[in-house]
């Protein structure tokens, strides 16, 4: 069996961020392993701009934001594997994995990251009803078969679901000739980022629907046609609201899940909001050594705080193999409630956390002039006015470790939206 | 007088503007919640600019599409321009980040450029 | 050429004909409208062994039913596909309803079934937890199965073209004529095919077939009755063990939920007529209906977990019975027609009884050298550590994995195209390997999975097909095109 300090599950924004740190806290042996025939994961299709304002303070697009950090990995010589599938890892950290050349291997592990990423959610699990033919999408499928491998899916197209791979292929397609005829979003308000509905959808005459639904698919080879409808509050479509266009093309984002086969096999807790790994302070989830980080553990929409989450699960990983992490537990919990979704992380020991700690959360609806508060125990000590919040946008409250360690015995730290 | 509305980019709120304008001159800027709307608003209706992303054709290539953008903002109007120039190129591999695609696109003084490596085969 | 036989129909009863007539020296031929074997009714169903107490008791649907249960699992055996006895329970959940319990019992009996037992609802509940809280007893019968309904039709017809059977795919027939000399002349979209005996066994087109041949006052009508169903993650496959079905009612067996053979959980079907027999799609009445119906008998069913929902046609026939035998006034056609539920089960039975009837018409002689056996495109999951690395060191393909949710390598999508009636379209690859029936339902592999027919079969990015046809995934590349259109 072959050993490494830290290995690393995944070769995207963050696996590579993850091993860099790993790297620069010391840690030596080092692998990535990475099921694509190259680095970068799904910045790879993203060719859009937009991505490292905050990491690299430029706009980049999602190619070169990765190779930044693909040419970290190559000047440090950490090594990786492509074409690579993990098929296991186990309670004890060893890592089953296989390739074409390598064949089925196994390696045992100082510490694991996860840093697997997320999928789409398929046509099926949102249980639209219709024909089942040629010419449905996942908005990302329809990407990579786009900008990687240079075809088009068709020519006339709706799209479902307002998030912003929808809203970037909305724009994508539009440039390489395709006809985007409207855009229909579930919700009353749009999943994506404001700029993108302005840039990829209002420059091109591409309306957008809010609640609005597809409620039929035709076509019995390939798609003909899709018929959208208003939705009532419940999400239930409105009888007679019905528009149908003929198309042959129907893109669907509709949301993102967290791919987390692994982690469930390997028994790490998971959360049912995120469906990813419940985590502590460390961003270890609760089998010791494994850490987590980026869109495996909750979708984030800007890549810059994935780089910024798996830089501290690799210098966190890197301390667990050097065995500078204490195995004190982590015992003070962070309860999400009152309009926030959840947080991660989601405990705390205060010896183990950094100076500040940034704690990341969603918020379940739109919320205006409201305010961000954390409690701890039963005691506000922040309440910050926030002009508008949305489930699309992620928010944060920093902890700093002196205010914890200031209030002795502390149990429980409470995140939630207050209107005054 | 010349109406234009407008949804600011600027943050989340997604502010929607109305800009008044005088023989292109702006007369006003209203709806805006803040400083960043009325910037935003001023420049969206003078001069508008986009940075177009999209692929070119590779020749001999690992990839059969290599991916490129502007290296700066073009004038928004000259976006179906842009990629007809784009579509019309065709690179031969090796190309490496930053590597010009098409120089000095549609007389916009901007250089269209490669965003990935593409290795030769 | 003429033909000995010709099969009209390439789903579960045409290729189980088929592959009992290749047991004999006989030229055989099956003409399918679709690209490929299963593409109809056989694959889109509850992919239920049943036990057959359901069926008339003295119909034919009952013999055949029990026979085809019976013959299961050698069957299985010699053909490499998965099949498992998980049981059936039909659930009562309504105290005035139990008489009927006994009822099926009896009726079961005199079907041949073995082994049923009528439950307490404590026994039914120490068998079967997650059961609603309203159960009042149940039938349970041990020889209910599940099983694969793509694979049982892919093997039979795989093994009935290694054994001579011919295949024609995209052939429609379009018209039967028969000739003074007594042959028949089909003519279908691919020219004309002759025979001297012809199998109908065309599934919801049964009856349009038929009426081809058929005298005046010998006309039948197949109505298509969709089922809707919902198929959820392995992660939820356990919810319960064995086949739950609601007491039937005269539109059917009711909304089943089963663990399937490869361990995801199945919900439905509906039971709707239609006219349309291309009417596949699903409905959110249908979905909504058959959701609610499920929570009737089973409780706590994790409807978040559905990873696709689909439809299904069955070729019902007003008298529910299969119609099987020859046509009166058209000497040496055969009818296998309104072959609705159980007719998965009963493929095996139905393939046995067409065969034997076309061996002693034709005075058919059986083959020296038939081929019984065949074997599946392997399965890698249960290997070892070393034997994989064996495997992957004699075919490298069966190291680089495509599918990620189902865990399907290369090596395994290469041996479903180059085998015999070998997969040439997306769902080919998936019916024969399930390359993208996991849980993002080919989100991933789909750009792969093209990659790989488009090397080994030669065909253009822009000819790969979802399930032939002119469902192609791409329509042209980009750039090359578009100056032209402009």
């Amino acid at each position: 069996m072959m050993n490494y300090d830290i290995v690393i599950v995944g070769g995207g924004p963050a696996g590579l961020a993850a091993a860099v740190a790993a790297r620069n806290a010391g840690v030596d042996k080092i692998l990535i392993l990475e099921r694509d025939k190259e680095l970068g994961g799904i910045l790879n299709q993203c060719i859009h701009n937009g991505f490292g304002l905050h990491t690299f303070k430029e706009e980049l697009t999602g190619p070169e934001y990765a190779y930044r950090f693909i040419e970290k990995v190559l000047d440090a010589k950490i090594e990786y594997k492509l074409n690579t599938m993990v098929m296991d890892i186990s309670e004890d950290r060893v890592v089953t994995a296989m390739s074409r050349e390598d064949g089925m291997y196994q390696i045992k592990a100082g510490a694991v990251i996860l840093a697997m990423g997320c999928r789409e959610r398929p046509r099926g699990a949102l249980n639209i009803p219709g024909f089942r033919p040629a010419g449905i999408f996942s908005a990302g499928t329809a990407q990579r078969l786009v900008n990687i491998e240079g075809y088009m899916p068709g020519r006339e197209v709706v799209i479902l679901g307002s998030g912003d791979i929808g809203l970037i292929m909305a724009r994508r397609m539009t440039l390489e000739g395709a006809k985007v005829k409207v855009v229909a979003e579930l919700m009353p308000y749009s999943g994506g980022l404001k700029r993108n509905i302005v840039q990829c959808l209002d420059d091109f005459g591409i309306p957008l629907k809010l609640s609005h639904t597809v409620v039929d698919i035709e076509g019995k080879e390939k798609v003909t046609a899709v018929t959208i409808a208003e939705v009532d509050g419940k999400g239930k479509p409105i009888p007679g609201t019905e528009e149908r266009y003929t198309c042959d093309t129907l893109l669907l984002s509709c949301g993102l899940i967290p791919e987390n086969e692994l982690s469930r096999n390997a028994g790490v807790e998971m959360s049912p909001i995120t469906s990813g790994p419940i985590v502590n302070e460390s961003l270890e989830t609760n089998i010791p050594g494994v850490f987590a980080c980026g869109n495996v553990l909750h979708v984030h929409d800007l890549v810059d705080y994935v780089s910024e989450e798996a830089d501290r699960a690799g210098q966190n990983a890197a301390k667990f193999v050097k065995g500078e992490l204490s195995d004190a537990k982590s015992d003070i919990e962070i309860v999400a409630t009152e309009g926030a979704r959840y947080t991660v992380p989601s405990t705390i020991n205060v010896d183990r956390m950094d100076d500040k700690l940034t704690v990341r959360f969603r918020v379940g609806a739109v919320y205006k002039d409201s305010f961000v508060s954390v409690y701890f125990d039963d005691e506000r000590v922040m309440h910050n006015k926030k002009r508008i919040m949305a489930p699309g946008e992620m928010e944060q409250v920093i902890l700093l470790k002196d205010k914890l360690k200031e209030k002795s015995g502390l149990k429980k730290i409470t995140v939630k939206i207050e209107n005054e | 007088m010349e109406k234009r509305e407008l949804t600011c980019i600027g943050c989340p709120m997604g502010c929607a503007i109305t800009v008044e304008l005088e023989n292109g001159e702006v007369v006003s800027v209203t709806g805006n919640t803040c400083g960043i709307g009325d910037k935003y608003a001023r420049n969206e209706v003078t001069h508008p600019e986009r940075t177009v992303t999209s692929t070119a054709v590779i020749l001999g290539g690992d990839k059969p599409r290599v991916s490129v953008k502007t290296k700066s903002n073009i004038p928004k109007d000259k976006i179906d321009a842009v990629m007809k120039e784009i579509d019309a190129a065709v690179m031969s591999a090796p190309i490496r980040i930053g590597d010009v695609v098409v120089k000095n696109v549609c007389g916009t003084g901007v250089d269209v450029v490669a965003t990935r490596n593409v290795e030769k085969i | 050429m003429l033909y000995d036989v010709i099969i009209i129909g390439a789903g579960v009863s045409g290729s189980a004909i088929a592959r009992e007539l290749s047991r004999y020296e006989a030229n055989v031929c099956v003409l399918e409208k679709c690209e490929d074997v299963c593409e109809g009714t056989s694959k889109a169903n509850s992919a239920i062994v049943h036990a057959g107490f359901d069926a008339a008791a003295g119909s034919l649907m009952a013999k055949l039913n029990v026979r085809g249960n019976e013959m299961m699992d050698d069957l299985c055996r010699d053909l490499d596909i998965p099949f498992k006895r998980n049981g059936s329970m039909v659930v009562c959940i309504h105290k005035e309803a139990l008489p009927g319990l006994q009822d099926l019992y009896d009726r079961g009996i005199k079907n041949g079934v073995k082994g049923m037992k009528i439950l307490s609802r404590e026994e039914a509940l120490e068998m079967e937890p997650n059961l609603s809280d309203n159960v009042e007893g149940a039938l349970y019968a041990p020889t209910g199965g599940i099983i694969c309904p793509f694979k049982l039709c892919i093997a039979m017809a795989e093994n009935a073209n290694v054994n001579g059977v011919d295949f024609r795919f995209n052939t429609k027939v379009e018209d039967i004529k028969k000739s003074e000399d007594g042959l028949w002349h089909i003519r279908t979209n691919n020219g004309e095919y002759v025979s001297r005996y012809v199998v109908n066994a065309a599934g919801v087109y049964s009856g349009v077939i038929h009426n081809m041949v058929s005298e005046d006052d010998d006309k039948i009508e197949i109505i298509p009755r969709r089922g809707d169903y919902c198929l959820l993650d392995k992660e939820v496959g356990n919810h319960v063990s064995h086949t739950i079905f609601p007491q039937p009612t005269n539109l059917g067996k009711g909304v089943l939920v089963s663990p399937t053979v490869h361990g995801n959980l199945i919900v439905g079907p509906t039971a709707i007529d239609i006219d349309d027999k291309e009417g596949t799609n699903t409905t959110a009445e249908g979905i909504n209906d058959l959701i609610a119906k499920a929570n009737d008998h089973v409780k706590n069913l994790p409807m978040r977990k559905v990873i696709t929902s689909f439809a299904g046609l069955r070729a019902h026939e007003a008298r529910h019975e299969f119609i099987i035998g020859e046509v009166k006034g058209a000497k040496n056609f055969i009818d296998c027609a309104a072959i609705e539920s159980p007719g998965l089960t009963s493929s095996p039975a139905i393939g046995e009884m067409v065969g034997n009837m076309l061996k002693d018409m034709m005075g058919l002689t059986p083959k020296a050298n038939w081929i019984s056996k065949r074997k599946d495109v392997m399965n890698p999951e249960n290997l070892s550590i070393e034997e994989r690395n064996e495997l992957i060191k004699k075919n490298p393909a069966y190291g680089n994995i495509i599918c990620r949710c189902e865990s399907i390598s290369e090596g395994e999508i290469l041996d479903a195209i180059h085998r015999p009636l070998g997969a040439r379209s997306l769902d080919g690859v998936k019916r024969r390997t399930r390359a993208g029936m996991g849980r993002c339902q080919a989100g991933f592999c789909s750009p792969k999975t093209m990659e790989i027919l488009h090397r080994e079969l030669g065909l253009d990015y822009e000819e790969i097909t979802k399930s032939g046809g002119r469902s192609n995934i791409v329509i042209e590349r980009t750039k090359n095109q578009k100056g032209g259109e402009q």
